[in-house]
């Protein structure tokens, strides 16, 4: 049986590969072709080598959109990561009313992120109402607003990927370690955290790309504004490509470079906190 | 293992051939649409094409406002000849983006819009020859269209003038009071005299039941056209008149000297020192929000256009008479702007997917001409779409009926008059227009000097207008 299974391993992969070659290696090799290529729809490309990495480099909104982005990912993956851990340590500590808290910390990852960015964008002009100001004053308040944004909505979601973690903890492990007299924070740090580093492995991994990525959020929270002072890489991508006649390449160019630097970032995370996992 | 990298191999360089075969359709499907211009094909309308066959056309529409109007008449259409008008909207200020997306498709757009010379570059490739159509014949004054050469690309479909809307009743509870300034609202013919009037009105705004005197200055981004493009139209139309046609000459500039940038600066202060909204937060305000306020009576004066009254009437908890809606010039305090007039032009053309089979481009035409010639479809074009058709077609009793569009053409029809025409069409990319939007919130903010706002909008302008020609390269 296994035999002809393996046999015929080809026979069972294609129509996955099939789909996976006709919904993303085409239209990726396609969009890598397109970077080099002058362009006002995606049939009618002229190849003129690398003009248009070029251009994407010596744009300054697609460096200060770099730097922004890079900030911002740094910023949001230590508070989501930390305030999420803290949660998912007090909520499996058998309180009362557990899945209660779980459930609604849970709640706003469910909704979509151009509505929380338009809900935030008015709940945070509300509150800087009394002080004359709003959201786009100043670059500072764009940040912060898009760090609590991203915090709210993200951190339900990785708390139940903790809480998960460390429900998996034998108790038998922590047990030992209190007997051999070790400290809460000695515990925390030898038995709980390599027995969780799986799920710091996907916390890490999806709090760091999809705050890398994030676009609907900038896009309804501050389109950027003041000025392109708040515009991060995805949205800069976006306008490049739709919004400037003749820059269409220019925009495929930045998007070849974003995908690389997202891959480099994601797979050398990996790399790293896998080689901290333990068998337990 | 060996048989399994064979299928993976195998299958790999099928789909790869599928890639490359649908490469090769998308290809020459371009190509002989018209890509090539080796054998351009004759221009629309000039062969007689059998369009029989044809089932659908495709129309992305660029007035949202308008949208439900153009379901109401592509149904019609569809009655009448069996020919089905598809209508697509894109949103505000979404339109170059749906329409790039949309001409990748497979059923692209077949008549889609452009906004001028500009738009013209950008879409070279796509727009067909319209020299032989009854559309452009009809226009009553031809050097409106958008032309290359001997060639016709673009067909203005409707003439827009904007200005300072006011609202005449709180007007004339102003002259009202004691000491007014003026005695009507026709002495108005200066900044001078408007300053004056504005300022008085301030004071006195408790007395009037306004919260300010204008509207908001919606800052908000993609909601600050108003301002850097509309306003910016006069510094640059006097800054561009003189020796031929302005939009032209402002076209072909490489450098803006902002000659009146300080006249542009008087309007703008004017409006943000004397509005109902605290100049800090105009960055969160929208057209709509303002619009709303100048319908409540919260505000006398607002800088709009005609289409503008749609809005105002369909405000809940309107206040504003159909009777009481006018319009003002704009004044900035330019020598001898005692005559000047509307801004009026157009930024709307129609053109015509070249990249489509000659069918279906006869077709599309064969459409435009109904909706502009036959009485079912001028009657639309006055009273549901509100334009002002600057076809020969149109009686002087098919025209517009609306306040704001019948005031345009009592300015228009005022020949002593200096029409401010649409020079904002030579501005060199839409980027420049963001970025000096972007500044004039900072400056309305605090954050920029008035100095670097021109500075920068200066450079770029040069950097932009580079950047264009070797886009166009």
């Amino acid at each position: 049986m296994d035999k002809v299974i393996k046999k015929h391993f080809a026979l069972f992969a294609l129509p996955t590969l099939l789909a996976f070659t006709l919904a993303f290696l085409i239209p990726f090799g396609m969009g890598v072709y397109l970077s080099f290529c002058k362009f006002k729809t995606v049939n009618n490309a002229k190849f003129i080598g690398i003009n248009n990495y070029a251009r994407a480099f010596s744009d300054s909104n697609f460096i200060n959109a770099l730097k922004f982005t890079a900030l911002f990912t740094i910023v949001s993956v230590v508070t989501i990561n930390i305030i999420a851990f803290i949660f998912a340590m007090l909520l499996t500590k058998s309180i009362k009313g557990t899945n209660g808290f779980r459930t609604v910390f849970f709640m706003p990852n469910l909704i979509g992120g151009i509505v929380l960015g338009y809900i935030w964008n008015m709940i945070i002009n509300g509150i800087l109402l009394p002080f004359n100001a709003t959201i786009t004053t100043d670059a500072t308040y764009g940040f912060w607003g898009l760090v609590v944004l991203m915090n709210w909505q993200m951190i339900g979601y990785m708390m139940i990927i903790y809480i998960s973690g460390i429900q998996n903890i034998s108790p038998d492990l922590l047990e030992a370690a209190e007997i051999d007299g070790a400290t809460i924070w000695q515990k925390l740090i030898h038995v709980t955290f390599p027995q969780i580093m799986p799920s710091i492995t996907i916390c890490l991994f999806l709090t760091l790309t999809n705050s890398f990525r994030l676009f609907d959020q900038n896009y309804a929270l501050t389109a950027g504004a003041p000025g392109k002072e708040t515009q991060m890489l995805a949205l800069d991508i976006y306008n490049t490509f739709y919004g400037r006649v003749g820059w269409q390449g220019v925009g495929q160019a930045k998007a070849v470079v974003f995908s690389i630097i997202v891959a480099a970032i994601a797979l050398t995370q990996l790399y790293l906190t896998r080689s901290k996992e333990v068998e337990s | 293992m060996k048989s399994l990298k064979r299928v993976l191999a195998l299958s790999m360089a099928g789909c790869m051939a599928v890639g490359v075969l649908a490469g090769c359709n998308n290809n020459s499907g371009g190509s002989s649409g018209g890509a090539d211009d080796e054998d351009k094909p004759s221009a629309v309308g000039e062969e007689s094409v059998d369009t029989s066959s044809v089932k659908q056309i495709y129309f992305l529409n660029f007035k949202p406002e308008i949208s439900d109007k153009y379901d109401a008449i592509a149904a019609e259409y569809e009655k009448q000849t069996g020919v089905k008008v598809k209508v697509q909207t894109a949103a505000s200020g979404e339109y170059e983006k749906m329409l790039t997306s949309e001409m990748g498709k497979s059923e692209p757009p077949t008549i889609f819009q452009i906004n001028g010379p500009v738009g013209y570059q950008n879409w070279k490739d796509y727009c067909a020859d319209l020299k032989a159509t009854e559309l452009y014949n009809q226009l009553n004054d031809k050097s409106l269209a958008v032309t290359n050469g001997d060639g016709v690309y673009g067909v203005p479909y409707a003439v827009e003038g904007y200005g300072i809307i006011y609202n005449n009743a709180i007007m004339d509870k102003y002259i009202a009071t004691s000491d007014a300034k003026i005695k009507s609202v026709d002495e108005i013919n200066s900044f001078a005299k408007l300053k004056e009037v504005v300022e008085d009105m301030t004071a006195k705004k408790a007395d009037l039941g306004i919260e300010g005197v204008f509207g908001s200055t919606s800052l908000k981004q993609g909601d600050d056209w108003r301002w850097q493009t509309h306003l910016m139209n006069v510094p640059l139309y006097y800054e561009f008149k003189g020796e031929g046609s302005p939009i032209t000459n402002c076209l072909n500039s490489e450098t803006l000297e902002f000659k009146y940038a300080d006249n542009y600066k008087n309007i703008f202060d004017l409006y943000t020192d004397n509005s109902c909204t605290d100049k800090k937060l105009l960055g969160s305000k929208t057209v709509d929000e303002s619009m709303a306020e100048f319908a409540t009576g919260k505000c006398a004066m607002i800088q709009n256009g005609n289409w503008a009254w749609g809005q105002v009437s369909g405000v809940e908890g309107n206040t504003v008479k159909e009777d009481d809606i006018k319009f003002l010039p704009i004044y900035t305090g330019v020598d001898g702007e005692e005559k000047q007039s509307l801004c009026i032009g157009t930024e709307n053309y129609f053109a015509i997917n070249s990249q489509v089979d000659a069918a279906t481009q006869q077709a599309s035409v064969e459409f435009l001409n109904w909706l502009f010639t036959s009485d079912y479809g001028k009657k639309a074009v006055v009273n549901d779409l509100g334009f002002i058709a600057p076809f020969n077609s149109f009686k002087d009793d098919e025209k517009p009926s609306d306040p704001l569009a019948k005031e345009v053409l009592k300015y228009m029809g005022d020949s002593d008059k200096e029409t401010v025409i649409w020079t904002f069409a030579g501005i060199p990319s839409e980027n420049w227009k963001q970025g000096f939007g972007a500044s004039l919130l900072e400056y309305v903010q605090g954050n920029k000097d008035w100095t670097k706002v021109v500075d920068e909008a200066k450079s770029s302008w040069t950097t932009e207008r580079q950047a264009a020609a070797e886009a166009a390269e």
